[in-house]
This record gives C-alpha cells, sequence and structure tokens, in this order.
C-alpha cells in the first residue's frame, strides 16, 4: 500500500469513527447507563491523555523533582482550579517550566 | 450579528487557548514527517485526510520505520478508536440537525474541537443553532492545523527544544479537565483514568488511553449510583453540598 493510499484510508477510518454514533444515534436508542456513562468521558479521556504527559518521562514514571513537568503541571491544576481560565492556567503553566527548568538545573 | 454567528464566533474564542497548544504542535508533526521520509505534499495532506494529531506523529513514525500500509492504516484505527467516544458523547445533542451538518461536524471532531462543545453543551443544553459552536471551534482548529503544519515543513527543525513549547498542549486539558471535577464521581473517573493510563502505558497502540478511560467512565458510574443509593447517610450536607456545587 502506497502512502497516498494508506492517508485516503486512515483519513476514512477516522472520519468514519468520528461519524459513526453521531449518525446512528437517530437509530439507535441509548440506555440511561450509557447516557450517565458519556457525562464521565470528559474527566477520563482527559486525564488519561494528560496523566502520562506529566507522570512519565523517559518511558518511566518519575515522581521526583527532576520530572519538571510534573512539578510545572501540578501548579497548573493549582492555577486551573482558582483561576478557571484557561489562558492565565497555560501561561501559569509554561512560566512555571521555565523557572523550575532554570532554577533545579 | 445572527444567532449562527454568535455561536460560531463562541466556538472560535473557546478555541483560542487551544490554538496557543496546537499551533507549536502542528510544527512539531510538519518538522518530523518531513524527517521521517514523507514529502511536503505528503506531509501537508495528512493534516487534512486524517486530521488528528497522535495519529499523525505515529504514521509519521511507522513510515519512518517501513512499517507496511495495513498495519499504519490498522494502527490509526486504533489510536482513533477514542473519537467513537466523543461522537457517542456529542450524538445527543446532535440529534436534529442534518446528515450534512453531522458529516461536516464529524469531519472536524477532534479532541480539541470536542473538549470545549462538550462543555458549552452540558452547560447550556441544545439551542437552535448551537451547532455552530461545534463548527467555529473545529473551523479554527482546522485552519490553524493546516497552517502549522505548512509552517513545520518549511522551519523544519529550526525549533529548539528548550522552548518546551508542546507542554502548552497538557495545560490545556489540564484546564479543560479541572473545572469539569464538580462532584466525588467525576473526581475519582479522572484519578482513576489517569492512573490506569500510567499503568497501561505500555500496551501497544495507545489502547492505554482506550482502558484508561474506560475505567474512569465505570467507577465514575458505579460511584454515582452509589451515592444516589445511600441518601439516608448525613442527608442534609449531601443534599448542602450538591446544591452548592450547582
Amino acid at each position: 500500500m502506497n502512502i497516498w493510499l494508506v492517508m485516503l484510508v486512515g483519513g476514512l477510518i477516522t472520519f468514519g469513527m468520528r461519524f459513526s454514533l453521531i449518525y446512528a444515534f437517530g437509530k439507535l436508542h441509548i440506555p440511561e447507563t450509557m447516557r450517565k456513562a458519556l457525562h464521565y468521558v470528559p474527566p477520563a479521556v482527559l486525564s488519561a491523555i494528560v496523566f502520562p504527559e506529566l507522570f512519565i518521562r523517559s518511558g518511566r514514571v518519575d515522581v521526583s523533582l527532576d520530572n519538571h513537568r510534573l512539578l510545572a503541571g501540578l501548579f497548573a491544576v493549582i492555577v486551573a482550579w482558582a483561576s478557571r481560565n484557561t489562558l492565565v492556567t497555560i501561561l501559569a503553566g509554561m512560566l512555571a517550566l521555565f523557572i523550575v527548568q532554570t532554577v533545579l538545573k | 450579528m445572527n444567532e449562527q454567528q454568535k455561536y460560531f464566533w463562541e466556538g472560535v474564542r473557546a478555541e483560542v487557548p487551544l490554538l496557543i497548544g496546537v499551533f507549536p504542535f502542528g510544527m512539531i508533526y510538519g518538522a518530523l514527517a518531513i524527517d521521517a521520509g514523507l514529502s511536503d505534499v505528503a506531509a501537508q495532506m495528512m493534516s487534512s485526510t486524517v486530521f488528528a494529531g497522535s495519529a499523525q506523529f505515529i504514521t509519521a513514525q511507522l513510515v519512518k520505520d517501513s512499517t507496511p500500509g495495513f498495519v499504519i492504516v490498522l494502527t490509526i484505527a486504533v489510536v482513533n478508536l477514542r473519537h467513537m467516544l466523543y461522537s457517542a458523547s456529542l450524538a445527543p445533542y446532535l440529534a436534529s440537525v442534518s446528515t450534512r451538518w453531522k458529516m461536516l461536524l464529524s469531519y472536524l471532531l477532534t479532541d480539541e474541537a470536542y473538549a470545549p462543545s462538550i462543555i458549552q453543551y452540558e452547560n447550556e443544553g441544545v439551542k437552535p443553532f448551537s451547532h455552530w459552536f461545534l463548527f467555529g471551534a473545529g473551523a479554527a482548529l482546522w485552519i490553524i492545523w493546516q497552517v502549522s503544519t505548512a509552517l513545520g515543513i518549511f522551519l523544519g527543525a529550526a525549533i529548539p527544544d528548550s522552548w518546551s513549547l508542546d507542554f502548552a498542549l497538557p495545560l490545556t486539558f489540564i484546564a479543560m479537565v479541572v473545572p469539569v471535577l464538580k462532584n466525588r464521581p467525576s473526581v475519582a473517573a479522572a484519578l482513576s483514568a489517569g492512573c490506569v493510563a500510567l499503568a497501561a502505558g505500555s500496551l501497544p497502540y495507545k489502547l492505554g488511553l482506550i482502558v484508561a478511560a474506560l475505567v474512569g467512565i465505570a467507577i465514575g458510574i458505579f460511584l454515582e449510583k452509589r451515592m444516589n443509593a445511600t441518601p439516608d447517610e448525613k442527608p442534609s450536607i449531601h443534599a448542602l453540598r450538591e446544591s452548592l456545587d450547582e
């Protein structure tokens, strides 16, 4: 399979997954438990993306002071909780990472 | 400004903070794809056909490793499985729009367009033109993804690692997840999903993410049911807390 075909088929599959349940919703009855489950999709999926980004360094879980991204990330969690503002959280987190990298070098 | 435009621009505005995280990510993708041996046109094309960051990074890596095409396609399918969760999650809110709209919005349905849109829907419910919010968020992301890919292709690997701009992406997810932790079941869902993601990180094809999400969701439902089943324990405090949370 050449690279163009890979991109085309890969794109169609991705689209198919995104479209699947949006399209089928009118035809399928989604049970109450499923609806409840969907409520927990954002916290579960977002955390599942964020945790490895913060905790895993060089393929291993690292909870030491050498893990600068974890320290900056925890600070960002506090800022996010206090400010409820995405831009403020990003700027605070980036600044925290810069400071931690400079101080703990 | 009519209602459509109002929702469209609200979606764009909600997407802006995420774009700050996405832009360097797109540039890095462009640079890495070229480095992996993809042509300029192929690297750019993948950003419009697949239009999914992590799948594109993995594809670049697999192309570099001379992986057979069908394995790459299968890998893209597995890595993007989570989009079925997003699809299911948004489906009730998009039930009333036309099939054409569903197709367009599905094409634009990425992690970064999903996050602000689901929060918008959960806060405000469905209004006649509220799908324009998702359209605005998705379109803004699409344009920035194409532009940043192109810039990355041309600037190549000139971006110094010391900038750590890629860190803006997990930071945006932190900013999105913290406000949705409104009660104990959602906190438990987030913590358990995160821990499982760490434990299952070595699973192939990013399956750890799927497993972690499913565990988090299951624990959220379980705790919600248990909390509802035992209202007689300190009912007044529970009721007060719940009313404060709302």
